[in-house]
């Protein structure tokens, strides 16, 4: 029997686990994926909570609901993979051995990297909302918070799915409106970048909707310290932003196990190859999803993408033939702004975000760079897409290559 | 795409001002650009840039976080070597391209 080992059970690799089992012959192929969790987050869902849109039940379901008939599953830390001699080693003890290695460990918050953030005021008027305890934790506290200045921090680059701390802030715009203490609350977005995105059309078009909202931006802010005494943010240029509530993106990394298997780089994303997928010196090791250094965005789109690229290329890895695809680096991300309303962004290694139409060539019904209800619908419809279509591995109705039918330069 | 006269030298730039031609690159040149940029060069910042150089010739992308392991500076020391945006500017005096950040 030949073994294909899949690290990571979450969006990407439960896709992988999906798709191999498919291809793969059983009675030649055994395939296993380790996780140490049994939870599977419906992780876009976490960016609702905090306004009570969603709860806790809304975004979770067992992990063991999307794996496919003639997988193994483990569920167990790893305490490191050993690249040379084809072995993964699990914190108990056990050893697997693999022909073929999957990684896909993702990326987890880090606020211990920024002095002061994870302190005395930890979870009491700082937060983060890329953890299931911090928007419940947020929710929570808004309740019954009275306002004062929300300040929303991107503590480092990159970090997963970039859009959201936006939707975080257009949302926040929308609920205290809504509550009648608008007029109560300074909403000022803090951003190591310098401006509300990287691409020029998509940050001037993002950057105008913040200004219409009343939103503030610091831009070019990169944080040094939190200062709980003082309630306040500090860059390492000097510049301070008081908070009364700070919600923070905190620094992302890599899984410790790549760091302990030195297959990492300094924040534990495996350098990978950026269109076969393959990792950088080892060619029976394969990385998906946010565990990779590829250089575009951390979200589900891209591991979705990137699943149907990977699924191909094993197959020649494993067949001895040339790999036939390459990833370009498409994500798409649907932004909420809030009211009912949303945004759409398309785009790859080397296209920023451009207006017109998606998926359909001026039909739609999705609008790139538009404010729509259909977007905002298209955000909620993707739930049940997720946990229906897309973890299995099935097809989707969307090229894993962006297109640029539709699309206006 | 054009081409600048510092100290003495003809150097391609691109629209921002950021070289384009690493080779052209030498420390009379740096210290050109450090002028129009209001920064004023030490040899910490001389010993940085080849810091900053080497990482760029071998592919790597440069962080904030990545000078401040490099040894040479911390990232305080960095923001008081080029004030206001250092990555922009150290990038800017060292000849190399302006570090993009990938979202």
């Amino acid at each position: 029997m030949k073994r294909l080992l899949i690290l990571g059970a979450g969006t990407a690799g439960t896709m992988m686990a999906n798709k191999m089992r498919n291809n793969l012959e059983r009675d030649e192929w055994d395939i296993t994926i380790v996780d140490q969790f049994k939870t599977h987050y419906y992780q876009p869902g976490f960016l609702f909570i905090p306004f009570g849109m969603y709860t806790k039940k809304d975004v979770i379901k067992p992990k063991s609901d999307f794996f496919p008939v003639g997988v193994n599953v483990i569920y167990s830390k790893i305490d490191k993979i050993v690249a040379d001699d084809n072995q993964v080693l699990l914190d108990d003890g056990v050893v697997l051995k693999y022909d073929y290695l999957i990684i896909a460990t993702g990326t987890r918050t880090a606020p211990e990297e920024v002095d002061g953030l994870k302190d005395k005021l930890w979870y009491k008027d700082i937060f983060d909302f890329y953890t299931i305890e911090g928007a419940v934790a947020l929710a929570n506290y808004f309740k019954t918070w009275k306002g004062g200045n929300l300040v929303v921090n991107i503590a480092e680059l990159p970090y997963k799915c970039p859009v959201a701390p936006l939707e975080f802030v257009f949302f926040a715009d929308a609920f205290f409106t809504e509550r009648g203490m608008r007029d109560k609350v300074k909403i000022i977005y803090v951003t190591p970048m310098s401006g509300a995105f990287t691409k020029p059309r998509a940050t001037k078009m993002l950057g105008d909707l913040l200004e219409q909202k009343n939103i503030e931006i610091v831009p070019d802010f990169n944080i040094m310290e939190v200062n709980n005494d003082e309630k306040k943010i500090i860059d390492y240029g000097g510049v301070e932003v008081p908070f009364d509530c700070l919600v923070s993106v905190p620094t992302n990394m890599g899984d410790s196990m790549i760091e302990r298997s030195g297959l990492g780089d300094d924040m534990n994303f495996v350098p990978t190859d950026k269109h076969t997928l393959q990792q950088k010196d080892h060619e029976n090791i394969f990385v998906i999803g946010d565990a990779s250094n590829i250089p575009t965005s951390k979200a589900g789109s891209v591991a979705h993408f990137a699943s149907e690229i990977l699924e191909e290329n094993l197959m020649c890895a494993i067949e001895g033939r040339p790999y036939t695809a390459s990833f370009d680096g498409h994500a798409n991300c649907y932004i909420e702004t809030g009211y009912g309303k949303g945004t759409l962004i398309d785009f790859n290694y080397d296209t920023e975000p451009l207006p017109g139409s998606f998926p359909f060539p001026g039909l739609g019904p999705f609008g790139l760079l538009k404010v729509t209800r259909m977007n905002h619908y298209g955000k909620l419809l993707f739930r049940w897409i997720y946990w229906h279509i897309l973890l299995k591995g099935k097809e989707m109705p969307i090229d894993s290559e962006m297109q640029m039918a539709g699309k206006k330069l | 795409m054009s081409i600048k006269t510092i100290a003495g030298v003809n150097v391609d730039v691109n629209d921002e001002g950021y070289m384009t031609d690493a080779s052209q690159w030498n420390k009379d040149v740096a210290a050109g650009i450090a002028a129009e940029e209001g920064v004023e060069l030490t040899d910490t910042h001389f010993e940085l840039m080849d810091w900053i150089r080497e990482k760029v010739a071998t592919g790597d992308t440069l962080t904030l976080r990545g000078i401040g392991k490099s040894g040479v500076v911390d990232a305080k020391q960095f923001y008081k070597m080029y004030p206001g945006a250092p990555l922009k500017k150290a990038t800017k005096i060292a000849g190399v391209p302006k570090p993009t950040s990938c979202i």
